[in-house]
């Protein structure tokens, strides 16, 4: 019995030599991320966004690949953010070479499905910490970016695609990439990857734009007039496509199906709408979709959730500093 | 070196005996699995991140029923030569920690309800959460698991400190009663 008891008191160990994170920690990629200048309650990355809201309208096409409830033919309200990139909530809109959808359908009380889309369609590098190696590059400024890029092979797909990437005048026009390989799970219980795009139907070119708020204003007024639909458009992978690189995009022929239009109909500003509190952490899952192993991937709840805990906690002391105030 | 030794009265009950080591080995892997999961970007963070939610699951059944079959059992008395003051510091020591291991797996749990973040637990049923996240409830929660988990941590060193301390100095039956 006592070896027992003895044998019991090992498992924490055994947790604990699972692997010890020897490289760069959630920590110290937020860190970077938010830099030497502090936005409290903000989002430490892709600080700057506007609140959207509309309807999935599904065609039912994917309802055999997946069981999420919200592939069955019908309506799924959302609510969503539209972002650039970077870490300061002022930023002027055009300056940023990366702009963002997220999106959050409270299907149920038990699920949730949470989305964050990339303009690129694929990353630079395939793990967490040569993508904490890119940022530091990418603040270190254009010399320092270029040299990190062409030290890194795996990131010439990335190259390609910024060579010939021209920003749009709109965020109705970009096409909005899953980026990280996801699996569909159906009632079978067969695993199906894939990756998906949100695809524009409309084209906007970028030269009408002016001003720091450009992009919001924009939309802001364009959804005002008329919805904004996107083509949702899944990729299913073959045996032969690896879904745990981020930094591979699969072959043009790949199948691909049309889950259905996605149709903003507001928009808010985002610290007066609903989107400003939700945590778009890509790894909230619906039963139907799973994660792949892809390392980017699997790193994304971590970062993501301490960027989360730091502002949550900003946002608290703020509340309760205020009703001190009263 | 001669311990005194123990009779059958003056030890804790096999259940309660299974119910100690069992939680000892299920709360510290816990602690050590919540103290690397917040800091990890591995490939197996997100799995350890869904096991502990649903260790959190077990262990809060586990500490009802433990609880249960305690106030059904008859304690083994602690030693007569302590002090009053000694007999209530381990007596409030020991509800502290039952009332830690019932406050951590809910704090986590809510946590998670007000980020409207459903618990998956491996595949067989889920933890509703709230259909709108609450992002200072979050805060809230989230910050106090952190401060209970820190509290469990140091309770439980105190706690073994004292079972040694009883063992090795005072050469009790204390530790023994629990073996």
């Amino acid at each position: 019995m006592k070896t027992l008891y003895l044998a019991l008191l090992f498992t924490p160990a055994l947790c604990l030599s699972a692997g010890k994170p020897a490289q760069v920690t959630a920590q110290q990629f937020v860190n970077l991320q938010q830099g030497d200048a502090v936005f409290p309650g903000f989002r430490r990355a892709h600080a700057k966004g506007i609140c959207i809201s509309g309807e999935f309208h599904s065609n039912g096409q994917l309802a055999g690949y997946s069981k999420a409830s919200l592939f069955n033919e019908g309506v799924t309200p959302f609510i969503g953010r539209l972002s650039i990139a970077g870490n300061n909530p002022t930023a002027p809109d055009l300056k940023s070479p990366v702009r963002s959808m997220a999106l959050s359908f409270a299907i149920s009380h038990t699920e949730q499905w949470r989305l964050a889309m990339n303009t690129p369609p694929v990353m630079a590098v395939a793990d967490p910490h040569t993508f904490y190696q890119q940022i530091q590059a990418v603040q270190a400024g254009p010399a320092a970016i270029q040299q990190f890029l062409s030290e890194h092979p795996e990131a010439s797909e990335f190259r390609a695609w910024a060579a010939q990437y021209q920003a749009t005048g709109s965020f109705a026009a970009e096409t909005y990439h899953s980026i990280n390989a996801f699996y569909l799970v159906n009632s079978n219980g067969e695993q199906q990857a894939v990756r998906w795009a949100m695809q524009p139907t409309v084209a906007v070119p970028a030269s009408a734009l002016d001003g720091n708020d450009a992009l919001q204003t924009e939309i802001a007024s364009r959804i005002a007039g008329a919805p904004v639909v996107f083509n949702w458009v899944f990729t299913l992978a073959e045996p032969a496509d690896d879904e745990d690189n981020p930094t591979k995009a699969w072959p043009e022929n790949r199948r691909q199906v049309t889950a259905g239009q996605l149709i903003l109909t507001g928009t808010t500003a985002q610290l007066e709408g609903d989107c400003h509190a939700i945590n778009f952490d890509p790894l909230v899952l619906p039963s139907g979709i799973a994660a792949t192993r892809d390392p980017i991937l699997r790193a994304r709840s971590a970062a993501y959730v301490e960027s989360y805990r730091r502002r949550a906690k900003e946002q608290l002391d703020g509340a309760l500093e205020g009703s001190n105030n009263d | 070196m001669t311990n005194a030794q123990t009779t059958d009265s003056d030890r804790f009950s096999l259940s309660m005996r299974l119910f100690h080591w069992g939680m000892a080995a299920l709360v510290l892997s816990m602690l050590a699995a919540g103290l690397l999961m917040v800091t990890s970007l591995q490939p197996w963070q997100l799995t350890l991140l869904n096991i502990h939610k649903a260790c959190g699951v077990i262990a809060i059944l586990l500490v009802t029923a433990r609880l249960i079959n305690r106030l059904r059992h008859k304690l083994p008395a602690l030693p007569k030569e302590l002090s009053a003051w000694q007999k209530t510091v381990a007596k409030v020591s020991h509800w502290l920690l039952y009332i830690l291991m019932f406050a951590m797996p809910v704090s986590g749990y809510l946590m998670q309800y007000f980020a409207a973040r459903p618990i998956d637990i491996i595949g067989i049923f889920r933890l509703p959460a709230a259909l709108q996240v609450n992002i200072q409830y979050y805060s809230l929660f989230r910050e106090l698991h952190a401060v209970l988990a820190i509290s469990l941590i140091t309770l439980i060193a105190l706690h073994a400190g004292a079972a040694l301390h009883h063992h090795f100095i005072r050469k009790d039956t204390v530790l023994k009663s629990m073996l």
